[in-house]
């Protein structure tokens, strides 16, 4: 896009918390989906996790599975909004090992999406900035994107939880639950309540 | 099991519920063996904490003994131990730190998402106190399941009788962490507005760490009684102009340090608290901190302000010129339980503190609906309440009866 010098975005701020104009400038008609969290962990360490990405369905709680289909692709099948599953084919298209993955969905897949997870290094003695940013076109549009929210299945709300997991299990070695007894008929002492 | 449940506004009944169950590797289970009903949760027997929901198991002051251990716990079966309400991974930045309420970790990913919104950061977990803290079941229940098992629990001698070791829990570290927070210098003179459980451990704390005078705030003659037996002065503040009295009793300058161990449901019927508590009903505001208020106009300038005190959202009125002109410091916070515990065990087993003189009332689980009407309405005979699951219904018994005279 061509722009003057009035319209340049001075902040030093990723992409996905611009607003109005700058993030026009920048983002685009794509949708824009970002997430830090600090964790207590080594880059090096948390890198070579996620670069199994058969292990994130362990915390990332809508996505059932990942199969390896060779080096660069994986298939992940995903929970979508209404109980319909969505299948995407994912090609790892950067890899800066201990800092970055990047990847996009093939054709064939059921969602046009890309993904980027980065790791930097906090302040000393605070382990790592992890960023995942997904930029993504909603199934149905506005309205599919407002019944996935209503659902908790929004890509906003899904990539916080599933960035807090990650660091409940990096950090503690397990994935914090409340499940535990109540009055409540509908619940089970071993399934989280919400 | 049995268990006491929150089903409304004044509405805790006892239901038998499912037992806990260990999920994760370092979850441990305790059979609960005291388990005391704390002021705070006298916040949700009013309905002033959102978040709780119908059938929610209430307790966060709790023992007992272990009876089952996941893989990780470091705890062993037939350990007699205190649980703090809070619960801490003991891994994330703030456990580090030792801010262990702040924990980054133990609100579960789905209901962190609550408090974030309305605090701007997610709160850490905490047994029996509504979803915005994790949701996890209280332990007013014959069974607890303790996640994190390794971090929070400490172990205390199996001789030591529950009542002397069961308020490591919560409101003695609370106590203690109030009057920490008012930084004490020789010379102090600090009041505190609130003579109830955490009042008392307070005024108890303040004079250990140094305080030269203790001035006590409440309504309630027994409260204040004990207060005094703590080598506390004493305000019944139906009797006097508070402000007044503090001020001339520090020769004008004002206490020190002021302490609030009352929180977001002052009583008293002066107009702000009028005020508050009509729009509080009116669900306009969620606080009434008329005690804060008056706090901060009868501190010294440059003084410590502290809060052990619950609040829940937004203030009305809240005095921010006076804090700033007076150049007052606040420190509040829910408690870093873990941080405190092991220091404050050695004190009790030394007899540098006393821990028991506050409790009035043991009952059984079934006795827990009239025990929280009682702790509700009336606070001058039921001073603490200690619920004990071996006890049978009916069962209650009345360690400490209160005279109706003036203190």
């Amino acid at each position: 896009m061509q722009t003057t010098d009035d319209d340049e975005v001075i902040s030093d701020a990723p992409p996905h918390v611009l607003r109005g104009d700058a993030a026009k400038q920048v983002q685009g008609d794509e949708d824009f989906v970002g997430r830090t969290v600090t964790v207590g962990r080594p880059r090096r360490e948390l890198y070579d996790f996620w670069l199994q990405f058969e292990r994130l369905p362990q915390f990332m709680d809508n996505l059932q599975s990942v199969e390896k289909l060779d080096d660069q692709r994986s298939r992940w099948r995903i929970k979508g909004p209404g109980g319909k599953d969505i299948e995407l084919i994912n090609r790892l298209v950067e890899d800066v090992p201990g800092e970055k993955l990047a990847w996009e969905s093939e054709e064939g897949s059921d969602l046009d999406t890309s993904g980027l997870i980065e790791f930097t290094d906090a302040p000393p003695g605070r382990g790592t900035y992890v960023r995942f940013v997904m930029a993504y076109d909603p199934p149905g549009g506005a309205i599919g994107r407002g019944i996935a929210k209503l659902l908790q299945r929004e890509p906003t709300i899904q990539a916080r939880r599933d960035l807090r997991r990650f660091k409940e299990l990096m950090e503690t070695g397990e994935v914090t639950t409340n499940a535990s007894p109540s009055a409540r008929s509908s619940e089970t002492p071993t399934e989280p309540r919400v | 099991m049995r268990a006491v449940t929150w089903h409304g506004r004044h509405d805790v009944r006892v239901d038998t519920v499912p037992d806990p169950e260990i999920v994760n590797p370092r979850d441990a289970i305790i059979r609960i063996t005291s388990t005391a009903i704390c002021g705070s949760d006298l916040h949700l027997y009013d309905g002033y904490i959102p978040g709780m929901r119908a059938g929610d198991i209430l307790g966060h002051e709790n023992m007992g003994e272990v009876v089952e251990v996941g893989p990780k716990s470091t705890l062993k079966k037939g350990d007699k131990v205190v649980i703090p309400f809070t619960v801490s991974c003991g891994q994330c930045f703030f456990c580090q730190k030792q801010q262990f309420s702040a924990c980054d970790n133990s609100n579960p990913a789905e209901t962190a998402d609550a408090s974030e919104i309305m605090m701007g950061h997610p709160m850490g977990g905490a047994f029996g106190y509504a979803h915005l803290t994790g949701g996890y079941a209280g332990g007013q229940a014959e069974y607890l399941r303790v996640p994190y098992s390794d971090i929070g629990p400490l172990v205390v001698p199996d001789e030591v009788e529950d009542d002397k070791v069961v308020f490591l829990s919560d409101i003695l570290p609370t106590g203690w962490m109030a009057a920490e927070n008012c930084d004490i210098e020789p010379g102090d003179t600090v009041a505190v507005w609130g003579c109830g459980p955490v009042g008392l451990f307070a005024i108890q704390s303040a004079f250990i760490l140094g305080a030269h005078r203790v001035i006590a705030i409440d309504h309630f003659p027994t409260r204040l009684e004990l207060a005094k037996q703590l080598g506390a002065d004493i305000l019944d503040y139906n009797e006097v102009d508070v402000r007044a009295a503090l001020a001339e009793m520090t020769g004008g300058i004002g206490p020190d340090a002021v302490i609030d161990c009352v929180g977001m449901e002052s009583h008293g019927m002066s107009i702000d608290n009028i005020s508050d508590t009509v729009k509080a009903h009116l669900f306009l505001g969620t606080e009434r901190p008329h005690a804060l208020r008056q706090a901060i106009l009868a501190c010294r300038k440059g003084g410590r302000v502290s809060v052990p005190g619950v609040y829940g959202g937004f203030a009305d009125k809240f005095p921010l010129g006076q804090m700033m002109e007076k150049g007052l410091t606040l420190k509040q916070g829910q408690t870093h339980v873990q941080k405190y515990t092991r220091k404050l065990l050695d004190m009790i087993m030394e007899g540098k503190i006393d821990t028991t003189f506050l409790i009035s009332h043991h009952a059984s689980l079934e006795d827990a609906p009239d025990m929280y009407r009682h702790w509700h309405d009336e606070q001058n005979e039921y001073t603490k309440i200690v619920l004990k699951p071996g006890l049978e219904k009916g069962e209650v018994e009345t360690l400490k009866e209160f005279e109706h005279e003036p203190a």
